[in-house]
């Protein structure tokens, strides 16, 4: 199999004026590896208000089955936002590795 | 090509006068250009506007510096500018006043051909306003012969509209009350 | 029918846009353009034309407009000069790098300082390398024309590139003269309806003015400058058509009286009619002399050039800029610069003249003319000179 190129090759290969034509391209993006500390949550003390989920800047906090608030650790980039707006105090960050 | 040089003031409508003179011949089949004095518009101040007049396509796109025909609207701007200044000596000065074009020659110095017309007296009965810059197209047209009077009518009804009526009746009477002095 | 018409170029210009069915007309008043969107304004009120017409509040709201517009796939348009093209140059370049067709009438004024509101080519001169295409006209029907070839030439699948169509400020945006203005049958047989490449939609999602990394931005920049210098092609082909549907000539260099000629002006915009006159008064004294009418400055018309000048002995080249600091004026330096590879090519000289409206009449062409004969004898002291300085 052809290995996915990561941009065009050639300028021919270039769309006109540099369009992008597949819808949410920029998930092939994967910002987690940019993480030093990661949110950890804190279910006991999570009332599911989801300001951790409007504050996010990356957009990858969601709702899971349960009605909980997580970071997709692919995208999350550890800023700490979240933890920092948690009122409640549910979302600690600790250090990677 | 027959080059023409209109004075007036700010506000007065030379310019107005140069579009329809323009649009008339236009209208004839002729070619011709209408332009203001390039610059900012202030009302009052001494301004002139142009045109020039032809049979075939006009090319020169500079300003004018001697033209054929001079035409003055408010001859209190005598006093102010040299209305003659490059005015070509076989050619034709045309001024609103209520003097004999003899007196003017006198005043000017110019020997051509004067013209004059009370256009003022004529703008206030026919329009109830002083504006000339209609009035003096009939003028314009009596000493030249450069357009008939006729092609100017679409042009200022158009332009006019409801009004156009009284400012034809003032180029009307221009062009018949108009004296001419060779 | 076309029909023959006599009106203010600059209103004319707005009733040829007019006819171009535009959806959205963007643009901030400036001297001396202001009368082709204010009258595209009434146009739009009279019921007319039926468009957005957006009154925003600065040169770079309405080319930005035009670029929100253009994106979401509207035929856009907007007009300027001077200082306000200069406030639009965030967006000048943009544009073409996004591929977005909007056509833009530049009435042409001097750039400040001192102020000054009238003629000359230094607004176009500071944005000459942001990649659109570039036409100059020299008279009421070339503006009209080329308004409405200017459309057809963005939007052609194979250019989706702006184009701006300059008429010199005063000289011609507001002379009265006669023109054929085409119908809107003619217009609308010549400009099919303006189907986009790629829209902005929700339905159909495209992402337009993304980043682009060092890893892509040397092909980014090859694929614009492409795009303009093949544009080239196409801008001949649509000509080609204009010429067979209304009769009038168009090319990238115009030819006046260049038969057996051994010295030529080379003009851009207004300037050429003028120096028509002057030709005919050169060739009665007996002087070899021909006109060179440059319609097309970009993409820059290399051929052509090589072309029109092979078998002259001395080339003038009139400009309407001053390019501070530099070898020559704007055009010269290209002209030369385009030259320089031929083995033969003619003695170039450069006068750059009518600054901020500064007249030039017929006699001043003859004797640059006049001068450029005898600079063949004797090579030039100067690169260029600032015609009629005084004191100089």
């Amino acid at each position: 199999m052809e290995k996915e190129k990561k941009w065009p090759e050639t300028w021919q290969e270039l769309t006109p004026g540099c369009m992008v034509f597949r819808p949410g391209s920029t998930r092939d993006y994967h910002t987690g590896t940019w993480r030093a500390s990661r949110p950890i949550y804190d279910t006991s003390r999570c009332i599911k208000c989801g300001v951790c989920y409007i504050f996010c800047p990356e957009g990858c906090i969601s709702q899971d089955a349960d009605g909980y608030f997580m970071a997709d650790l692919d995208y999350c980039k550890g800023c700490g936002i979240c933890a920092h707006e948690c009122w409640p105090g549910a979302i600690k960050m600790v250090e990677e590795g | 090509m027959i080059e023409i040089r209109w004075h007036g003031r700010g506000g007065q409508g030379a310019v107005t006068s140069v579009e329809t003179l323009a649009l008339a011949a236009i209208g004839e089949g002729q070619y011709a250009q209408g332009f203001p004095s390039f610059g900012p518009e202030r009302r009052g101040a001494p301004v002139a506007a142009f045109n020039r007049i032809d049979d075939k396509k006009i090319r020169v796109r500079s300003g004018i510096y001697n033209p054929d025909v001079v035409i003055v609207l408010d001859a209190s701007l005598m006093v102010l500018v040299n209305v003659a200044e490059g005015l070509n000596p076989e050619g034709t000065l045309i001024v609103n006043t209520a003097k004999s074009p003899e007196e003017v020659k006198t005043e000017t110095g110019f020997k051509g051909t004067v013209a004059t017309v009370d256009a003022s007296k004529i703008a206030r009965e026919e329009m109830g306003v002083p504006i000339t810059n209609t009035t003096m197209i009939g003028a314009a047209i009596k000493a030249t012969g450069l357009v008939k009077i006729e092609s100017v009518k679409e042009p200022l009804k158009k332009r006019f509209g409801k009004i156009a009526q009284k400012n034809i009746n003032a180029m009307e009477r221009a062009y018949k009350e108009l004296k001419i002095a060779k | 029918m076309s029909e023959r018409i006599g009106m203010e170029i600059a209103l004319a210009a707005a009733e040829a846009v007019a006819l171009c069915k535009p959806d959205v007309v963007a643009a901030y008043p400036i001297t001396p353009n202001t009368h082709i969107p204010e009258h595209l304004s009434d146009i739009v009120a009279e019921g007319r034309l039926d468009a957005d017409f957006i009154c925003v509040e600065s040169e770079h709201s309405a080319l930005s407009a035009c670029c929100g517009a253009s994106g979401a796939g509207a035929r856009a348009f907007t007009a300027t000069s001077s200082q306000g093209l200069l406030y639009m140059a965030e967006v000048v370049p943009i544009v073409p790098s996004m591929r977005l067709p909007i056509v833009m009438a530049i009435g042409n004024r001097a750039l400040s300082g001192p102020i000054n509101i009238w003629n000359d080519h230094s607004d176009i001169m500071s944005q000459r390398d942001s990649g659109w295409i570039s036409m100059f006209a020299a008279d009421g029907q070339e503006t009209i024309d080329m308004m409405i070839q200017a459309f057809k030439i963005a939007e052609h699948r194979d250019v989706m590139l702006p184009v701006n169509v300059n008429l010199d400020g005063f000289q011609l945006t507001h002379v009265v003269e006669p023109m054929m203005m085409p119908s809107q049958k003619e217009v609308d047989k010549f400009l099919p309806a303006y189907k986009p490449y790629a829209a902005v939609h929700p339905d159909n999602i495209v992402s337009m003015g993304s980043l682009a990394m060092p890893e892509i931005f040397n092909e980014a920049m090859m694929a614009k400058d492409q795009v303009l210098i093949n544009s080239k092609k196409i801008i001949l082909e649509i000509w080609k058509e204009w010429e067979e549907q209304f009769g009038r000539k168009y090319e990238p260099i115009g030819e006046y009286r260049m038969e057996g000629a051994e010295v030529a002006m080379l003009t851009l915009g207004s300037m050429g009619d003028t120096a028509e006159v002057a030709i005919d008064a050169l060739r009665e004294k007996g002087v070899k002399a021909g006109l060179l009418k440059m319609k097309l400055w970009r993409p820059f018309p290399v051929e052509e050039l090589l072309k029109a000048v092979s078998g002259l002995k001395s080339l003038v080249v009139i400009d309407r800029a001053v390019s501070f600091g530099g070898p020559c004026g704007p055009v010269c330096l290209e002209v030369k610069s385009a030259l320089y590879d031929q083995k033969e090519r003619p003695l170039i000289t450069n006068y750059i003249i009518g600054l901020g409206g500064r007249d030039v009449v017929v006699a001043d062409f003859v004797k640059i003319a006049e001068q450029a004969i005898g600079a063949q004898k004797k090579k030039p002291a100067k690169a260029y000179e600032i015609y009629g300085v005084r004191g100089s």
